[in-house]
């Protein structure tokens, strides 16, 4: 049996909500960028599944999801980078000690 | 054109103001050094001078083509002022005079201000005036004031070069403006000066009107231009009609302001009282100034515009009559105060106003010929007197200083140590100085004799007596009279003079100790000798029995041609009978003042004896008429009231007044509105417009808190509206 799109697409929307979730409420920095993670593979969910049920001769929706598992990993590399950097300045990575930016 | 050393003529004016710059801007330091430039430069004028009159003397073409050139100088709308240079024969005669007197007088200042006796000049290591360099630099201007109204070709310069010439005149007469005298009443060179300046301003005033309206009704002051015929037959015919006097020429109205203009520079009455005060001044000064060149102006400038005197009824009008009459009265005024003056530069400087007075006179009734010829004799013989004069005086201080430093073990140097004030200017304080001062002795009887007209050797005799004939042969008896009373009165003071300070026994010490002045001083007194006794022989008239052959008048055929030119009369004219009058008059004159002074000497203390002969009249004389006193009692009054009023005027009543009240006006004004307008208004919508901002910022700023989960928050929140949006309307 064929599983339909909508499948994909309420798993796709779940795991959105849970990264997002996990981005608005976790308070360490490194968890924030795991939600993230989790916000861009679910992208790439619906970016496939879209691809397999319209236009399964192109080779688009592939080609995108490889697009974004790229820049998420580069995503992870420039936020880990960023966090070990506050660690070392700051002694912490809780993100709501961080509000240099407060007006 | 003819190339001529008349084209010098511009150039003649010019040594002395470049001397002037170079004193005051160079040299001032240096005293010698600054006299030496001065004299330089005045030696320079002198030649160019001479070779541009002598080079007119030889060229009697020009009588009837006066040399003229000009250069544009200031246009004014439709006309143009040029500047320019003119040489006629008065032109050339008075070149002569002016520029040999005045390299004499340079020279004899470069003696007299080395004078150690003035002021506190003796404390100077050098021995010289302490402003020395400025007193050359003055005289300097002076000169380039005096050339420069000669030469110049129209009314306009001369004026300029008239105020040039006045302004000197103040700046020399009070050139030793710190002395005092012990008497409060006698005048002081400060106020001299001041006098002076101020008595000429009136007369200027006046001239300066007349030139206005010439050149409103002429059109122009060129004087070749103005005695053009149509130009004095147009000023003769257009009348006007003034209140008081009724309707005359523009000729004749002109013709008395210009003469205002002379009335005042040349001391006549009633403008005469400043000349014997700015005696005050260094005595080259006066003798340059004061006798021989500044005051003469006022007669060269009657000279040159007698044209337009005569224009109106050929002569016979109210000008020339008010010119003979000034002239002929202030002639034998002036003289009888010359007899009672004991101050011999007094004595000198009333003289000269007499003479003046005997100038005018001439041209009054027309003598032209015979004026110019007064006027340049006069010269001659009054720069001889004066620096004569200036010779005795210098004598007598060091005289006095020889005495009283060997007397009383001390330097006395201004003249007023010892209790009483010695003044070294009074003949009482003279006499027998022709045996210690021989050679200032002789020039100045020379001179004197000159002043009397001693018969047919001295210049004065010539010219006075051309005057008088003149007069008497043209039918102006009262004026011929009145000129030889005067010229009886002239002789017997100036030999009054001569007795009192040069004969009998001195009645001083000083006069006892004085030494003969520098070779710088006497050499200017023995050239001038020979022009004040020879300088009268070029202008014997042809017609006079047995001398008039020999040099057959140069003079006056010179003058008579330049006459003719400018359409006035110049008859040569002959007169025993004026002749005879003339003859006895001086030496009448000169007899009398024998007669008084010269056979019973005056001693120490005596009284003179015309005093006791005159009794009160003496008193009168001796106190000027009261002239003074009355000028300060009512014009001097009267203008100290009208500043007085006027400055009440100004400060309490109106002027003043009206300022305040404007500035307070303002001010009331701007507190109003700062009160009502800026501080509610125009502040207000600024510090509200601030306000606003601040507030809002206030209210914004709650919203930054730096924490990016909330503005993800805020995100997700805005985006879900924005969806919910997009579904449902």
């Amino acid at each position: 049996m064929v599983i339909p799109l909508s499948w994909y697409l309420i798993l796709a929307a779940a795991l959105f909500s849970i990264g997002f979730f996990g981005v608005l409420a976790r308070r360490n920095a490194v968890a924030v960028l795991m939600g993230v993670e989790l916000m861009l593979n679910a992208v790439n969910i619906n970016l496939l599944a879209f691809w397999r049920a319209i236009h399964p001769a192109e080779l688009t929706g592939q080609i995108f999801a490889i697009f974004v598992l790229t820049v998420a990993a580069a995503e992870a590399a420039v936020g880990l980078a960023l966090i070990i950097s506050i660690y070392r300045s700051r002694r912490t990575i809780q993100v709501d000690a961080l509000d240099l930016m407060k007006g | 054109m003819t190339p001529t050393f008349l084209n010098l003529a511009w150039l003649v004016p010019l040594p002395p103001l470049l001397a002037f710059f170079a004193i005051i801007l160079f040299t001032n330091k240096n005293k010698r050094l600054s006299s030496n430039v001065a004299i330089g430069a005045i030696l320079i004028s002198w030649a160019l001078a001479w070779l541009v009159a002598f080079a007119f003397f030889v060229q009697p073409e020009f009588i009837e083509h006066p040399f003229d050139v000009a250069v544009p100088w200031l246009p004014t709308g439709t006309t143009l002022f040029s500047m320019g240079v003119t040489v006629d024969a008065v032109t050339a005669g008075m070149l002569f005079m002016v520029g040999f007197v005045l390299a004499m007088i340079f020279i004899y200042s470069s003696g007299y201000m080395t004078f150690p006796g003035h002021l506190a000049a003796a404390l100077n290591k050098d021995g010289l005036d302490p402003r020395y360099s400025r007193f050359f630099a003055y005289i300097s201007l002076f000169a380039t004031g005096m050339l420069g109204l000669v030469v110049a070709n129209n009314l306009l310069m001369l004026f300029i070069f008239w105020e040039i010439m006045g302004l000197c005149s103040y700046l020399l007469i009070g050139f030793w403006y710190e002395k005092k005298y012990p008497d409060p009443k006698q005048i002081t060179p400060k106020e001299a000066g001041l006098k002076a300046f101020l008595t000429t301003r009136v007369g200027d005033v006046l001239l300066m009107m007349g030139l206005i309206f010439l050149f409103i009704q002429a059109g122009d002051l060129n004087f070749q231009y103005i005695f053009a015929a149509e130009t004095l037959h147009h000023l003769a015919e257009a009348s006007v009609t003034l209140p008081l006097f009724g309707e005359v020429s523009w000729a004749v109205l002109i013709s008395v302001l210009i003469f205002f203009g002379a009335i005042g520079k040349s001391a006549q009455f009633p403008l005469h009282v400043w000349l014997p005060d700015a005696m005050e001044g260094p005595t080259p000064v006066s003798a340059l100034i004061h006798a021989a060149t500044m005051v003469s102006a006022g007669v060269y400038l009657i000279v040159r515009m007698l044209p337009l005197f005569a224009a109106d009824h050929h002569g016979e009008n109210g000008a020339m009559t008010f010119v003979a009459f000034i002239g002929a009265f202030t002639a034998i005024f002036a003289a009888t105060i010359a007899l009672a003056q004991n101050d011999i530069k007094k004595v000198l400087a009333y003289s000269t106003i007499s003479q003046l007075g005997y100038m005018f006179a001439a041209l009054g009734i027309g003598a032209w010929v015979a004026a110019i010829f007064h006027l340049l004799t006069h010269a001659f013989f009054k720069a001889l007197l004066f620096l004569g004069s200036g010779s005795v005086i210098h004598g007598v201080e060091h005289g006095h200083h020889h005495a009283h430093a060997h007397g009383h073990g001390h330097d006395d140097h201004d003249g007023h140590g010892h209790g009483a004030y010695f003044d070294p200017q009074n003949m009482l304080n003279m006499g027998g100085l022709l045996k210690r001062m021989p050679r200032t002795g002789w020039t100045f009887i020379l001179g004197a004799a000159s002043l009397s007209g001693f018969p047919l050797l001295t210049a004065g005799f010539w010219s006075k007596d051309e005057i008088l004939a003149d007069a008497f042969v043209n039918g102006h008896t009262l004026v011929f009279w009145t000129l030889a009373a005067a010229a009886l009165l002239t002789a017997f003071y100036t030999f009054r003079a001569v007795f009192l300070t040069f004969f009998g026994q001195p009645r001083t010490e000083a006069a006892a100790h004085a030494p003969e002045s520098v070779s710088a001083m006497t050499l200017p007194l023995m050239l001038l000798a020979i022009f004040a006794v020879a300088g009268g022989w070029v202008g014997i008239p042809s017609i006079f029995p047995g001398l008039g052959g020999l040099l057959n008048n140069p003079f006056g055929s010179l003058m008579k041609g330049q006459a003719e030119h400018y359409g006035l009369h110049a008859e040569e004219v002959f007169s025993s009978f004026a002749l005879g009058v003339s003859l006895v008059v001086a030496l009448g004159g000169i007899f009398l003042a024998w007669l008084v002074y010269g056979r019973r000497p005056l001693q120490t203390g005596q009284q003179d004896p015309v005093a006791r002969l005159l009794g009160p009249v003496y008193t009168i004389l001796q106190r000027k008429y009261y002239f003074d006193e009355l000028y300060a009692a009512t014009i001097v009054r009267f203008t100290k009231w009208l500043s007085q009023i006027s400055f009440r005027f100004d400060d309490q009543w109106l002027i003043d007044p009206i300022v305040d009240g404007v500035g307070r006006f303002g001010r009331w004004l701007s507190g109003a509105l700062r009160r009502f307008v800026d501080e509610p208004i125009i502040d207000g919508a600024v510090n509200g417009a601030g306000l606003v901002a601040s507030a809002a910022g206030s209210a914004l700023r709650l919203l930054q808190t730096g924490q990016a989960q909330n503005y993800l928050l805020v995100l997700l929140l805005t985006v879900l509206v924005l969806l919910g949006l997009a579904q449902f309307v």
